[in-house]
């Protein structure tokens, strides 16, 4: 007793080696912290103040202004993209982006895992060639698809051609090959038929996986700029993330730019994959890990 | 409940390997029978094509007065035990248990009666709520039992369902299930590797061997009279010896006596011998040099050579001997002979 009690008095010498690894943390943290700080700082001063002054110290008093106008004044002619508009174009592109590859991906691999296919080996390397072929390198012709179905300025134009891709299939593909071949057969005993056994029993055992999923293809379909960039062309359509650089766009004419309204929407725009990440993270870390089967 | 009947089943995997050769056997209504066999030899095989998890290559297989060849695995009447318990993860006990009733469209409140009725006779009522996750190993096998007893099914199946187990709980498991088989009188076709459990808990053992059957009898007539080396020497611990000898005019000699007389021609042969029928005493005529005293509390095995062959002997714990030469003889009425070449008893 007296022992453990003297052992915790004595005071660990002090080993430079660890100040050195705080001081590396320490300097990173600022890294990352202090452009975010810069751009709070200018969502609390008027724009004028920060084109004469740049970056302060003060903190000012026009948070709510700011916050008002990025929210609900319109950037544009039409007055649709109001900065409320804009998140919930960004709210829907996320979510369906998201969900549909989630739904799309699981049932390619319960297909390709479960179903005895004559060529299943190779739609699955087919499938998985599309990772070669991100929507980037394809975007002329995907444009052009889009067009011709009349999908410009649609939801589904913004969300559908982002979702043809491999990576959810591949997640699940191996997620499932690890689920025990018994619990299968006790399922077929148990007399549940495939669709039975699909939302009975994979899809609640791929709970962490799906939440995993989630968070990365949330954010992923958020910070999308390039594609909605090319099929909305209304301003009721825009995203969070382009419509910010439209409000910038000030800057290259003679107006004061609008500082305050864009930094508020990036703020905004970082806030929903902040939430997600925090409110699934254990779930996130569960899916990539661990092996509830 | 319901009487099975395997009419020369084959199964040929779609790699071209014959996993199991045309078996045929029956099984009486109630009867517990258990495929006992060394690893690979096509038990699970032979299980899984009687549940129906697989397809029967040739043959015909009937359930009760069923050809169920082409049935459905749900569609059997069957219930299937599995090695690593199998048992849903996300749900809770009751669920587990109820789900295979669920799927029969049978109402809520029937499901809840049954669960309770099977908990109750399997001491699970109080881990109702529990995930599988939540159980230790024996409570998850009686999960696991109480999935299939629940079903009311003709023919339970297991396949090796008490080797994830310690040796302790295996036991008393054993004892368990076949206490509630008994008491269901439920057909039942039990999969294992271990001989203990065949022997105990079989009405009939059948011993495979490389995808064929080669002895099917009482537990009682696969120890005392094997059909083959391979069984002799497969059941039983320690195994059955095997001693190489020679017959000439209907004796067969070991180590320069006769230890029994045999109807067979002259030549080589194997003389079985199980080691609690060797008799150890100074008026005995065989010659012996134990190498090895092993102690098991109830009785001891001594070790030794005999001709250049192993030779393990059981002796009560009242018969004291050390490692030297001691005399013993053999029991001529429990001596099994079997063909040098075949292998087979004569
Ligand atoms: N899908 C398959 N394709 C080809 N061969 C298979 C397949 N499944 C099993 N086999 C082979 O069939 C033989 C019998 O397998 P089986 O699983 O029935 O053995 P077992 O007697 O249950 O063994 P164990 O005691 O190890 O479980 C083995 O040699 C195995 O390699
Ligand atoms: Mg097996």
């Amino acid at each position: 007793m007296t022992d453990t009690t003297q052992l915790a008095i004595v005071k660990r010498p002090l080993r430079w080696g660890r100040v050195l690894d705080h001081l590396v943390l320490i300097l990173g943290a600022l890294f990352m912290l202090i452009p975010l700080l810069m751009v709070l700082q200018t969502t609390t001063t008027t724009d004028l103040e920060t084109i004469k002054n740049g970056p302060e110290l003060v903190i000012g008093d026009q948070f709510d202004d700011n916050f008002m106008s990025a929210m609900f004044q319109a950037s544009g002619f039409s007055g649709e993209n109001t900065g409320i508009q804009m998140l919930i174009n960004s709210l829907i592109l996320g979510i369906g982006f998201a969900l549909g590859k989630i739904a799309i991906g699981m049932m390619a691999a319960y297909a390709l895992v479960y179903f005895r296919l004559r060529f299943a080996t190779f739609a699955f390397w087919l499938i998985f060639t599309t990772l070669l072929l991100p929507l980037e390198v394809r975007i002329l012709p995907s444009y052009e698809i889009a067009q011709k179905l009349g999908l410009l300025n649609t939801y589904t134009g913004l969300i559908v051609p982002l979702i043809a891709s491999a990576t959810a299939t591949f997640f699940f593909r191996q997620f499932f090959r690890s689920v025990p071949e018994e619990l299968v057969e006790a399922a077929r005993i148990d007399g549940a038929g495939p669709v039975k056994f699909f939302i009975d029993i994979l899809v609640p055992l791929s709970q962490t996986m799906i939440a995993a999923m989630f968070i990365i293809m949330f954010v992923f379909g958020w910070n999308q700029y390039l594609w909605p960039t090319m099929v909305t062309t209304e301003e009721g359509m825009y995203t969070l993330v382009r419509g910010i650089k439209q409000l910038t766009q000030d800057l290259e004419g003679t107006n004061i730019p609008k500082y305050g309204r864009a930094n508020m929407l990036a703020l905004i725009a970082i806030l929903p994959p902040v939430l997600v990440v925090i409110f699934f993270q254990s779930w996130f870390v569960k899916g990539l890990t661990e092996s509830d089967k | 409940m319901a009487q099975v009947s395997l009419q020369n089943i084959r199964k040929v995997y779609p790699n071209g390997y014959e996993a199991v050769v045309p078996t045929s056997f029956d099984i009486k209504d109630g009867e517990f029978v258990v495929l006992v066999g060394p690893s690979g030899c096509g038990k699970s095989t032979l299980l899984r094509m009687v549940a129906g998890l697989e397809d029967i290559s040739e043959g015909v297989l009937s359930i009760g007065d069923r050809n169920v060849n082409h049935v459905d695995p749900a569609d059997r009447d069957i219930a299937m035990v599995f090695q690593n318990y199998a048992l849903y993860p996300h749900m809770t006990v009751r669920k587990n248990i109820g789900y295979g009733l669920k799927n029969r469209k049978i109402a809520a409140s029937e499901i809840e009666a049954k669960v309770q009725v099977a908990a109750k006779m399997l001491n699970l009522t109080d881990f109702l709520e529990r995930k599988p996750s939540q159980l230790s190993g024996g409570q998850r096998q009686r999960v696991a039992m109480g999935r299939a007893v629940v079903r009311d099914p003709a023919l339970f199946l297991f396949d090796e369902p008490l080797s994830n187990l310690d040796a302790k709980l295996r036991h008393q498991m054993r004892i368990e299930i076949k206490a509630l088989q008994r008491r269901l009188g439920v057909t039942s076709i039990y999969v294992t590797h271990d001989q203990v459990e065949a022997m105990t808990m079989a009405d009939r053992i059948i011993v495979l061997n490389a995808g064929r059957i080669e002895q099917i009898g009482t537990p009682a007539e696969i120890y005392h009279r094997p059909a083959s080396t391979f069984v002799a020497s497969f059941m039983g611990a320690p195994p059955m010896n095997l001693l190489k000898a020679d017959c000439s005019e209907k004796r067969v000699i070991l180590k320069g006596n006769v230890a029994v007389t045999a109807n067979a021609a002259d030549g080589p042969i194997v003389l079985g011998i199980r080691p609690e029928d060797i008799e150890v005493g100074e008026a005995c005529d065989i010659p012996f040099t134990v190498d090895i005293v092993e102690e098991l509390g109830a009785h001891r095995l001594l070790h030794g050579q005999l001709d250049g062959q192993d030779l393990t002997i059981h002796v009560g714990k009242d018969v004291a001997v050390s490692a030297g030469p001691i005399r013993i003889s053999i029991n001529p009425d429990a001596v099994v002979l079997f063909d040098a070449e075949t292998g087979l008893a004569l």
